[in-house]
């Protein structure tokens, strides 16, 4: 009974926290419900035992994403933008689309049958820790794309400065 | 013990509401923000499926999509910077130039 309650207060705040997101006038408060939805997040694997990935969910998306997100948001000025309207005119078209992406998503959910289980166990997880275990696989099993996600970092870092440095004047 | 279809209905449901934001809003950062939400809708699924299915496989591929999305991110955002230097704008409407 407790793990429902639980799952259920996770599962309305992550919702209406990211209704919010998507509906707020203001990019700031936008930025500031995601925060909060992240934390929730978070939380919701560390439910799942997933330690790791909800530390890094708090790091990278809510330490280094968001942050970033705020900065580019305080550094524009954004005044003009909160008298025009919300949402575009057709607005039910997006709607009708959307919703028909969660109808179908939902009524293939009924069908669904559970394939057979991995080696990682409760029990075997409990004996070797999650991080230790997820850090020997992703450097074992996973050193290949490891090494390309490398790769995709320095080549955003390499675009991001290109993209946002002004034009010298030659 | 929560059923995994009840995670997958709140991963479909946080997908549909970025979908939804994509759609319907013109500010550029909001945009990007729904962009987010929905990496985040098909995490919970990775996560949750990691979980049931005892495979630590799920869990490497929410590492990696983290990844892309710093990377995305912070590309999309110099974008943004270039494009507002430009035209002092954030709205996409008003972004026209490529209509060919």
């Amino acid at each position: 009974m407790l793990p429902k309650l639980f799952f259920g207060y996770y599962a309305t705040a992550i919702t209406v926290l990211s209704l919010l997101v998507v509906t707020r006038k203001n990019p700031v408060h936008s930025v500031m419900w995601m925060l909060l939805m992240f934390f929730h997040i978070a939380g919701m694997y560390l439910f799942l035992n997933a330690e790791f990935i909800a530390a890094i969910q708090v790091i990278v998306y809510a330490g280094a994403i968001l942050v970033l997100f705020l900065f580019v948001v305080l550094l524009l000025n954004l005044r003009e933008e909160l008298e025009t309207r919300r949402f575009i005119g057709s607005w039910p078209a997006g709607f009708a689309i959307s919703s028909a992406i969660l109808v179908s998503i939902l009524g293939a959910l009924g069908s669904y049958v559970q394939g057979p289980s991995g080696k990682y166990t409760l029990g075997f997880l409990k004996e070797e820790t999650p991080t230790k275990v997820l850090g020997k696989v992703l450097y074992t099993e996973y050193l290949f794309p490891f090494e390309i996600a490398s790769l995709i970092l320095l080549i955003a870092i390499i675009g991001a400065i290109v993209l946002a440095k002004r034009k010298l004047r030659s | 013990m929560v059923p995994l279809n009840w995670y997958l209905a709140l991963s479909a449901v946080v997908f549909m509401i970025g979908v939804f934001g994509f759609l319907t809003r013109r500010n550029i950062i909001i945009m990007f923000l729904s962009l987010e939400l929905m990496l985040n809708g098909v995490n919970i699924s990775l996560v949750a499926f990691s979980h049931y299915l005892q495979d630590m496989r799920g869990q490497i591929l929410v590492f990696f999509i983290i990844t892309v999305a710093a990377a995305e991110a912070a590309i999309g955002l110099a974008l943004i910077l270039a494009l507002f230097r430009n035209k002092a704008a954030v709205h996409v409407d008003e972004m026209t130039e490529m209509k060919g």
